[in-house]
């Protein structure tokens, strides 16, 4: 019960500090719908509907990929601002609760730019998904989780390097593309309703990383935060 | 076949245990070597005042002693154990005011009250309390990065105290405050030694400063760093 309540306090500071500054979620959606409107800027997608359903999976994950690792840069910033991270390691709570708490608040972030996305995706791309389109209520949350507990961890790692916003897309990008992978995959499967993309395998393969990655970083976030 | 249990929550220490003890500490960053060789104990119901010039290490020393950083040499103890499991035990206030500069002083604080409900301290200080005691109006709304140098430091005091360390550690408390400030908070912290401890024993505090006659008062030891080692103590004068 006390882990929750430490989690429940991290994730409510998270939320009131983003809901007082709104630096996260107005640079997420800013650049979100900049490269969604500049990838149909590239190609007519009005033109050729398949290769629209074709490449959009790979598109929306992208504009997600690049939104939320403008926030993730900023998630640890306000904490190492005022050396509020020193009083972070002070305290007696479980490390793995502050990183958790962070987890969720960036996915409620992203959740929320998901939200605006989809229906200016929709317009923008005229997609008329021909697959079954609930199943992308499992591949956005499993997706956008793949992507921020993984990239929470290695934003928390990057703390103390020099270039820190170079850094962080240049290790989460090839760790998450086993995940990119089965996000833009499924997504695919889901729009163009080809059976040979197989969306169910993509999303036990999507689980299955989440849970191991989840794992290991709520396991190695105490060495992490600790370390000099 | 019997066990051992092992016992849930971190005991308190017996008043016979030190506070905190450095025993042959050195720490070097790259090349410099910020702590060298210093043994020292602080004892239980002390108060110590560290003194030294601008990079003595003073600031490093009470990093070892919260464990915020591990030594490269020799061992640091915190009421016989590691500085990181005695860490409900003990709180640190650094130059910095440690605090969220878009929450106000209340929520700061009652954020970090909530980190320390970890079972084991059954006695988290009262928010509100601990900001009237440092003189600050506990209902001011207005974000701590609006605030003043001076506020920001007595809410991080308050945060410092809200937790009711047993042992206090305190990096240069003083320097944004006035003389008025200045001599209040060293009155605060006077009383704060006297306050009972729930589970018994004797407060401790440790504290940089470079105004050594304000914080007199305060210290029933004085220490002096330079060049990251300990000096000998001055001979008292014939």
């Amino acid at each position: 019960m006390n882990y929750l309540n430490h989690l429940w306090h991290h994730l409510q500071k998270d939320l009131r500090i983003e809901w007082r500054s709104r630096d996260s979620i107005n640079g997420m959606l800013f650049y979100a719908l900049l490269v969604v409107f500049v990838f149909s800027l590239a190609f007519d997608p009005t033109a050729n509907p398949t290769l629209a359903r074709q490449i959009a999976g790979g598109v929306l994950w992208v504009a997600i990929l690049f939104a939320a690792t403008t926030a993730l840069n900023q998630t640890w910033t306000r904490e190492q601002r005022n050396a509020v991270l020193e009083a972070q390691r002070m305290a007696p709570a479980p490390a793995s609760a502050l990183f958790l708490g962070k987890v969720l608040a960036n996915l409620l972030f992203v959740g929320l730019i998901e939200a605006v996305l989809a229906p200016v995706f929709v317009i923008f791309y005229n997609l008329h998904p021909l697959g079954e389109t609930s199943l992308l209520l499992l591949v956005m949350p499993l997706g956008t989780w793949a992507l921020l507990c993984n990239g929470t961890f290695f934003a928390a790692l990057g703390l103390r390097t020099r270039n820190r916003e170079l850094m962080l897309p240049l290790i989460l990008i090839p760790i998450s593309l086993p995940a990119l992978l089965g996000m833009i995959n499924a997504t695919a499967g889901i729009l163009t309703g080809d059976e040979g993309f197989n969306p169910h395998l993509w999303i036990r393969m999507l689980a299955g990383y989440d849970i191991i990655f989840t794992i290991i970083c709520l396991f190695l976030f105490e060495t992490v935060l600790t370390a000099e | 076949m019997t066990t051992t249990p092992t016992p849930a929550r971190p005991v308190a220490p017996k008043a016979s245990v030190a506070a905190a003890s450095l025993s042959a500490c050195s720490k070097v960053f790259g090349s410099f070597a910020a702590v060298r060789n210093v043994s020292v104990t602080f004892p239980q119901g002390s108060a110590t005042m560290l003194l030294g010039e601008n990079g003595a290490g003073k600031s490093t020393l009470l990093r070892l002693v919260a464990g915020l950083i591990a030594p490269s040499r020799g061992t640091v103890e915190v009421f016989g154990d590691t500085p990181q499991n005695q860490r409900h035990r003990m709180a640190y206030m650094s130059h910095a005011p440690m605090l969220y500069d878009e929450l106000s002083a209340i929520e700061n604080l009652n954020y970090f009250s909530g980190l320390h409900k970890d079972g084991s301290c059954a006695c988290v200080g009262n928010p509100e309390m601990a900001l009237r005691s440092v003189g600050l109006d506990p209902f001011l709304t207005r974000p701590v990065g609006q605030y003043s140098q001076g506020m920001r430091q007595r809410t991080s005091l308050a945060r410092v105290l809200q937790s009711d360390p047993q042992l206090l550690l305190l990096d240069e408390p003083f320097s944004n405050l006035d003389a008025a400030s200045t001599r209040q908070m060293i009155d605060l912290l006077t009383d704060f030694r006297t306050w009972p401890l729930a589970g018994g024993g004797l407060r401790t505090i440790i504290l940089t400063t470079h105004q050594a006659a304000l914080a007199a008062p305060l210290a029933n030891r004085t220490l002096t760093l330079s060049n990251g080692e300990l000096q000998p103590p001055a001979e008292p004068a014939a």
